[in-house]
């Protein structure tokens, strides 16, 4: 089976700065690592590759640095990567980013399935893997949370989907998108000898120029949404903050914690959970 | 036409409650645009009372897509169908519930009508003098909010996240139109089949719907401790949520996660238990109503976060909250 892992380099989420001004992330001297929800779809399309065999290609847009993203992912195991970089496709949205990675994808040639993250830590859409599918038409199985059958013959793929209801049961054929969970599979580390393969890794570049791209669709032009205002939101609450510390206090503190409660309307309403399913039933809820 | 429209969502024939919030959002949207609200929905064997409940809670008009092969959600399906209504009628604004499934075919749709999608938005308005769509989210694990529009695009689409608004009250009076229209073959994409559920019984948790999620994380010491989370939780009808620390650790299965790597949640309460509160929690609750924090470190980041905050040994906090909660049921309604 050949698959394709669409990664993306993102910053590592402890120490994110954002430029007040232009309301981006300023990721000059922030530590970059591959966005750690792409680690479970590497890992993904490894275990079905040393089931089923076939090749897993990791794929990545963006700076060039993001070269560094890829070469994890071959460390990791990955057979290859291919990084997609051009000045002209910065500032994409979704939009445009799932656009400009499925032209990639279509010119890697033949492959059997795709399995991408759920979503981005940075961006944090998860529309980019569902709108790779709606470019490529291919069968969409998002927030896979088991691959329980694999049929290579047949082509046939069965998964289960963590939903609100519990995990929805698919059947879909091949070729065709996953995007996966946490729960899918623990990623492994990268190995030693993987670490030396990655660094000899060629990792050809895709730019706009070798591409075949329709120009009104790259880029902060080609992307439908604008960023129009950025703000900080307060991080703290200016809450109240008491101490239990014997048993007393314990009494004292659930007594406040209580009032407080009553008072925002919060505590349990006898039996009926506060505006759950049966208020909404009884159409009454204010 | 300039219609505002929300897309309802059913399971097993029943209408979720967030399609009554999305309800609220969009009569907001079209009372500020001057135009009509419709609401969409797509599933099978939806009653006429559910769909006559869209009316009372908001939506001028309801458009019923029923069809068995609609029963479960399927992206290709549902996202054909989506698109046919959207070039037929033109909207322009159509939201959606960030659920799994709006998740999955708003982007899935927004690639196909050529149109701008922001993903989980917490706050909507119409812009004054231009009429569009102010979309607001929080971005980067809850540390910036980014408001974003869609200027020459159509329809504006957004994703809302469950809880970040109230339903609008039932009004009987209100009048409008049920139409009920058919699939036609053409849209029917069979390639993925859903052959079915597998419910966890165990392990089974609608957080992102829960209006009270009572939490716990590695404080909790134990897997059995989790019971006196789960006894709270009854007791307003929520749901037990954890850190990832207490997943990784086996006390709780992945659905409880909560943060980063798990489920993004807005209920109205959140009750954390031993829980530090780092940011990758923290980016997962955010966006909840009130926050309550129970740590025995002053310094826990959750504490800075909380509305209240009990510095205190969770057991002994948590017995006695449930002691009290228990008398105040026994007591009866004052
Ligand atoms: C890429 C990435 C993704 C992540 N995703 C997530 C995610 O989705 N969700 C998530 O939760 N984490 C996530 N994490 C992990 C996160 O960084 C923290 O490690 C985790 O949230 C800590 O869990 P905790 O609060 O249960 O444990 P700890 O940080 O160990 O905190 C335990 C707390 O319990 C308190 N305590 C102990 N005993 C008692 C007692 N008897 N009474 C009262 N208080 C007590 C302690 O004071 C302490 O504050 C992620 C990390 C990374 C790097
Ligand atoms: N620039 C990118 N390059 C490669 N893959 C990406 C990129 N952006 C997003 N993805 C993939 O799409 C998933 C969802 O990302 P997002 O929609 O940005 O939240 C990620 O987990 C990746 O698998």
């Amino acid at each position: 089976m050949d698959i394709v892992v669409p990664i993306k380099q993102v910053p590592e989420t402890s120490n994110v700065k954002m430029d007040p001004k232009t309301g981006t992330m300023i990721r000059d001297g922030v530590e970059t690592v591959v966005n750690p929800l792409d680690l479970f779809a590497i890992e993904t399309a490894l275990r079905l590759k040393e089931a089923h065999g076939g090749t897993v290609t990791a794929l990545s847009m963006g700076p060039k640095g993001a070269e560094k993203a890829l070469r994890e992912a071959i460390a990791m195991g990955c057979d290859g990567g291919v990084l997609v970089s051009d000045r002209a496709f910065a500032g994409s949205d979704s939009w445009a980013t799932s656009y400009t990675l499925s032209q990639a994808i279509r010119q890697m040639g033949r492959f059997d399935l795709i399995v991408a993250g759920e979503r981005a830590t940075d961006g944090d859409t998860g529309q980019v893997g569902p709108g790779i599918a709606a470019w490529l038409d291919l069968p969409l199985a998002t927030y896979v949370a088991a691959i329980t059958r694999v049929d290579p013959d047949e082509g046939r793929l069965t998964v289960e989907r963590l939903v609100e209801e519990g995990y929805q049961v698919l059947e879909l054929p091949l070729p065709a998108l996953l995007t996966v969970v946490k729960e899918i599979a623990a990623p492994r580390l990268p190995m030693l000898r993987g670490k030396k393969r990655a660094k000899a890794a060629e990792v050809p570049l895709y730019t706009a120029a070798t591409m075949d791209l329709e120009p009104a669709f790259l880029g902060l032009k080609g992307s439908p949404t604008r960023v129009v205002k950025v703000a900080t939101p307060k991080v703290t609450r200016g809450g109240t903050v008491v101490q239990a510390k014997d048993a007393e206090a314990v009494a004292g503190a659930v007594d406040r914690l209580l009032a407080f409660l009553d008072a925002r309307d919060l505590l349990p309403h006898d039996g009926a959970p506060a505006g759950g399913a049966a208020a909404e039933q009884a159409g009454g809820r204010p | 036409m300039s219609f505002v429209w929300t897309l309802a969502e059913q399971h097993e024939g029943r209408l979720k409650g967030v399609s009554f919030e999305l309800l609220g959002r969009g009569r907001a949207l079209a009372d500020a645009l001057d135009t009509k609200l419709a609401s969409v929905v797509i599933g099978d064997g939806v009653d006429a009372a559910q769909l006559e409940a869209l009316v009372h809670r908001g939506a001028d008009e309801v458009y019923a897509i029923q069809d068995p092969r609609l029963a479960s959600f399927t992206c290709e399906t549902y996202s054909n169908l989506l698109v046919h209504l959207i070039k037929t009628y033109q909207p322009s604004v159509l939201l959606a519930a960030a659920t799994s499934t709006g998740r999955t075919l708003m982007p899935h749709v927004a690639v196909r009508v050529h149109t701008g999608l922001t993903a989980d938005c917490t706050e909507l308005a119409i812009e004054p003098g231009t009429g569009q769509l102010l979309q607001t989210r929080p971005a980067i694990g809850g540390n910036i909010m980014a408001t974003i529009k869609t200027p020459d695009h159509r329809p504006q689409m957004a994703t809302v996240r469950p809880k970040s608004s109230r339903p609008l009250p039932a009004d009987p009076t209100r009048v409008g139109k049920v139409i009920a229209v058919p699939l036609d073959d053409f849209l029917v994409d069979d390639r993925v089949r859903v052959t079915g559920y597998r419910r966890d019984a165990l392990d089974f948790v609608n957080l992102e719907e829960a209006e009270v999620v009572v939490a716990g994380g590695r404080g909790m010491k134990k897997a059995e401790h989790f019971d006196l989370l789960r006894d709270l939780a009854d007791a307003w009808g929520g749901a037990v949520g954890a850190t990832r620390d207490a997943v990784d650790r086996g006390w709780l299965g992945y659905p409880h996660q909560v943060g980063l790597s798990g489920k993004t949640i807005s209920p109205r309460l959140y009750i954390g238990a031993g829980i530090s509160g780092a940011i990758q929690h923290l980016a997962g609750i955010k966006t909840s109503d009130t926050i309550v924090s129970i740590n025995s470190d002053p310094d826990a980041s959750l504490h800075k976060v909380a509305d209240f905050g009990i510095v205190g040994d969770l057991f002994d906090v948590l017995r006695e909250l449930r002691r009290r909660l228990q008398e105040r049921r026994e007591e009866g309604p004052s």
